[in-house]
């Protein structure tokens, strides 16, 4: 994790608190830094703490303690339309009773520039979001991702170092999401902006972001590349929030630096990699992904773990099947399967082994 | 906006109006349903029923306002034309007075003053001539005075005629002599035998004799008329009236046929034969005798114009202009009174309007922006004056502004203010303004409040955001956008104040009353009804014409009362 006042920092959050009543606090201690040109996605539940984080950034709250800097410089004191951030919202706020051209000028006006400037970074912004043929409609004659688009443009048209942007894809449906969440990463990486996005999708955050910070109850509770915070979730919580897992509760037997042993409440014993558990008798919850469960236990190693394990419901989801097993005492243990030539559907109530190998399982906090 | 609705083929992804291009299909047909009617012919079918329940749900509330509304008001702007009454009360003298010139003769001849005195005399025996001389009064201020004298007299006017008749033949005395010559043999009969149950029959003329002697015959059917109804009598036993002689004097003059198949024709054929020696009456003579105003020419002018069923007069009134013989003029400098009422009304009232901008937008804006709670105790206050009666807040409004009341109190305290100068603040205009912005500020606040409620904060936020400071973003966004919400509310309270009346009265004095109340004396001091109506078509005419203005300039889809 980079720390804190790291010299190549771009945006830094330095231990920063805000509370809203003065008797709870909505962010608790937040420290973040980010390098220039990096999209990072702020990822939580509502009420996380992760819109009041991206709205103190903006200029919208104030932080009740602590630090924001931008480019080295605190920006606490600086009012919202002097920070020259580009944001986007989660309701697009397009001005509704000017035309879609006129929107993308008007931080161009408010910037007093020239009309000729203004008309040809207009067109450029346009372009960039294939919207050239919209430029004098009104923001209700447009559909949702259109819409969308052009509050991406309006937000990129003054050309702002980072853009900001508060769930913005919330409001669209799954194909158009898809499409759109595309164009945004690589018109950031196109453009070269630093870019923080704000969701509670994590599938969203995983396929757009450099890095992603898991915010829980106000804290940052992982902050990692997307393949990291998958496969080495560093505490339960991210185990969770992060892409379906399959949790097996025990105490802790024997530990080394490498590996430990878990006895399950059930009486198994497992093998598994000590991630945030300390010593012998803490107790733990064991992460196992669903799609490293394999069934034809033949394929795994010697030293993988084998257990048996009822078949209680079968799922076709087309390209995978997503079997749910009693496990150790764990009536919700999933398991999924591809969709290949070779692979048998299961037929509830039935007992199979299953397996796994001990790195792809993680002794995690209780 | 124009190029809004012209291209739905430039989308290249799915919009709103994609379903709209499925369901307009090139095919060269009308749509049909499934059964083969036209699609049209089905889709109205099932919306008829829906269509006849809703007409059926707003039909007693329909009615009401018909009946208690449209038709009142209809009725009443019609009086503001209406003017029926000169031609009904004086036939006679309307019809001849038709082809008098003022120019050539400054004073009708005999014929008018003749026509008069049979028109007076039916009038005064029906209680019409006070009514007619009140409405020419508005015109010329005397007549009145003028009628009413006159009326007590004018049954006396051609008694010469009678006397000298009634010595020709004394049977000319007996009223069966006239009932024999002029009424219907049937109706002689049906009046004989009506013994005092149910109607009276009602008297007819006999045929034929209106060609031979026309004036008597509709003096006579006038005076069979009146006391049939005025009297409750029959008139076979109530004596003639002199202008009834005055008439058969007048047509035996110009020596008639008489058949012999009419009753009475030798007695006629006499008095025809003597009438040319008969001493005349100075008609004339005799109303100038009563009133010298028979002698100005003014008053017949006056007569002649307002004969006609419809006039403008009371719009020319009403816009301080009056008829002369000259065509349309000014009326006389000291009766000027309208114009400068309608020019202080809508001054007053766009003052009105602006001071409730000014004051209730911050008001609406802070309502729409506190949390709910706080918003609601607020909204409370807000709509606190809604809750006390209307008079008594005008009334508070007196004790305040008075010259001792408590704000010149205060001001005098504190020291603003010398003692021996207080402010003029009621009974003038400034105490208009000051009662009526109170008043009516509720009524900006809430349009105002509820299009500010629907703008979403975040559009001041993406403004900031995008480099607008404060100011610019409240100008260029958010200001725009309560736009709406302004219209409504300057609608509302302009039109209000515009027809405001009680407030005006009691705090407004002499400087700061509107025209409403100059037409609320109308209807109920001066009875100038014609008057009032017409100044309240004006009034209505010029909302009319602003909210017309309005909607070319801001487009009255732009208002909003929220949603």
């Amino acid at each position: 994790m980079p720390v804190a006042n790291d010299a190549s920092a771009f945006v830094e959050f330095d231990r920063v608190q805000k509370s809203y009543d003065g008797e709870q606090l909505v962010v608790k201690d937040l420290n973040l830094s980010m390098p220039k040109g990096e999209f990072l996605t702020m990822l939580g539940p509502s009420g996380s703490g992760k819109t009041t984080c991206l709205m103190m950034l903006a200029g919208f709250e104030t932080a009740t303690h602590g630090d924001i800097r931008l480019d080295g410089k605190p920006i606490n004191d600086i009012p919202p339309h002097k920070r020259g951030i580009g944001m986007v919202f989660q309701n697009y706020a397009l001005f509704p009773h000017m035309t879609v051209a006129e929107n993308l000028a008007f931080p161009l006006q408010v910037r007093k520039m020239d009309r000729n400037t203004q008309e040809e970074k207009v067109k450029r912004a346009l372009g960039r979001v294939q919207m050239n043929d919209f430029a004098g409609r009104r923001p209700a004659q447009l559909s949702g991702g259109q819409q969308q688009r052009i509050a991406l443009a309006r937000a990129l048209v003054f050309e702002p170092e980072l853009v900001l942007m508060d769930e913005p894809l919330g409001a669209l449906d799954k194909q158009l999401r898809e499409t759109l969440q595309f164009e945004i990463t690589n018109l950031a990486h196109e453009l070269g902006i630093t870019v923080v996005y704000v969701t509670h999708d994590q599938t969203e955050a995983l396929t757009m972001s450099d890095r992603v910070a898991v915010f829980e109850n106000g804290r940052i509770q992982q902050l990692a590349a997307p393949d990291e915070l998958y496969e080495e979730p560093q505490n339960s919580f991210v185990a969770q929030f992060i892409g379906e897992n399959n949790t097996l509760e025990g105490v802790v037997a024997e530990i080394t630096d490498t590996t430990c042993v878990v006895k399950l409440d059930s009486g198994e014993v497992i093998d598994a990699v000590p991630v945030n558990v300390n010593k012998v008798g803490d107790r733990t919850k064991v992460s196992i992904r669903p799609e490293r469960v394999e069934v034809d236990t033949k394929k795994l190693g010697p030293n993988a773990h084998t257990l048996k394990a009822e078949v209680l419901e079968f799922v076709y989801m087309g390209d995978i099947f997503r079997t749910r097993l009693r496990v150790a005492g764990n009536t919700d243990f999933v398991i999924k399967t591809r969709n290949s030539p070779d692979q048998t559907k299961l037929t509830p109530g039935t007992t199979i082994d299953i397996g796994w190998l001990p790195r792809d399982c993680r002794a995690l906090d209780a | 906006m124009s190029n809004a609705t012209t291209g739905p083929d430039n989308l290249t992804g799915v919009t709103p109006d994609t379903g709209l291009k499925i369901g307009q299909s090139d095919e060269s047909g009308p749509m049909l349903a499934a059964d083969g009617t036209p699609l049209k012919k089905s889709l109205n079918r099932a919306l008829r029923k829906q269509k006849i329940r809703a007409l059926a749900l707003i039909a007693p509330l329909l009615i009401f306002i018909l009946a208690t509304f449209i038709y009142p008001i209809g009725e009443m702007l019609f009086r503001s034309v209406e003017n029926q009454i000169v031609g009904e009360v004086l036939p006679r003298t309307v019809r001849v007075l038709a082809d008098w010139e003022s120019e050539n003769d400054p004073v009708p001849g005999d014929a008018v003053f003749s026509a008069l005195t049979k028109d007076m005399m039916v009038a005064v025996e029906e209680k019409n001539h006070t009514r007619l001389g009140s409405r020419l009064n508005y015109e010329v201020s005397g007549v009145s005075s003028l009628f009413r004298k006159s009326g007590r007299s004018v049954d006396d006017f051609g008694e010469v005629y009678t006397d000298q008749f009634i010595a020709l033949d004394p049977a000319w005395e007996d009223p069966l002599t006239f009932v024999s010559i002029f009424a219907d043999e049937a109706w002689v009969e049906a009046d004989a035998a009506y013994d005092g149950e149910g109607r009276r029959p009602r008297f007819l003329l006999r045929d034929g004799v209106g060609e031979v002697l026309p004036q008597t015959a509709s003096m006579y059917r006038d005076f069979a008329r009146v006391v049939q109804t005025e009297d409750e009598d029959s008139p076979t036993e109530e004596d003639v009236w002199n202008s009834v002689y005055l008439a058969l004097y007048e047509d035996l003059s110009v020596q008639p046929d008489i058949p012999a198949g009419l009753p009475q024709a030798e007695m006629l054929a006499t008095a025809r034969g003597a009438v040319a020696d008969f001493e005349t009456a100075d008609l004339r003579a005799a109303f100038v005798d009563v009133d010298e105003g028979w002698e100005e020419t003014r008053v017949w002018q006056t007569i002649q114009q307002y004969s006609a069923p419809y006039t403008t007069g009371y719009f020319l009134n009403s816009v301080d202009l009056q008829k002369t013989p000259d065509g349309v003029d000014w009326r006389p400098e000291n009766e000027q009174i309208y114009v400068t009422l309608f020019i202080r009304t809508m001054i007053m009232s766009t003052i009105i309007t602006v001071s409730c901008i000014l004051l209730g937008y911050p008001v609406a804006w802070l309502l729409a922006n506190l949390p709910a709670s706080k918003a609601n105790l607020l909204m409370i206050l807000v709509l606190l004056p809604f809750w006390t009666s209307l008079l008594v807040r005008t009334s508070a409004w007196k004790a305040l502004l008075q010259n001792q009341g408590v704000i010149n109190d205060l001001a005098v305290w504190i020291g603003i203010v010398a003692d021996d100068n207080r402010l003029a603040l009621i009974n003038n205009a400034t105490g208009t303004v000051i009662a009526m912005t109170h008043i009516l500020l509720p009524f900006m606040i809430l349009p105002l409040y509820s299009v500010m409620k629907t703008i979403p904060p975040s559009y001041l936020r993406a403004a900031k955001s995008l480099g607008a400071t404060n100011v610019t973003a409240f100008r260029r966004v958010y200001f725009p956008q309560s736009v709406p919400g302004i219209g409504a509310g300057s609608i509302l309270v302009f039109i209000l104040s515009i027809g405001y009346y009680i407030t005006p009265e009691i705090v407004g004095g002499t400087k700061g009353v509107f025209i409403s109340n100059r037409i609320a004396y109308h209807i109920s001091t001066s009875l100038n009804w014609g008057l009032a109506a017409a100044l309240g078509s004006i009034l209505l005419a010029v909302v009319l014409l602003l909210y017309w203005c309005y909607d070319r300039i801001v487009g009255i889809d732009n208002v909003k009362l929220g949603g």
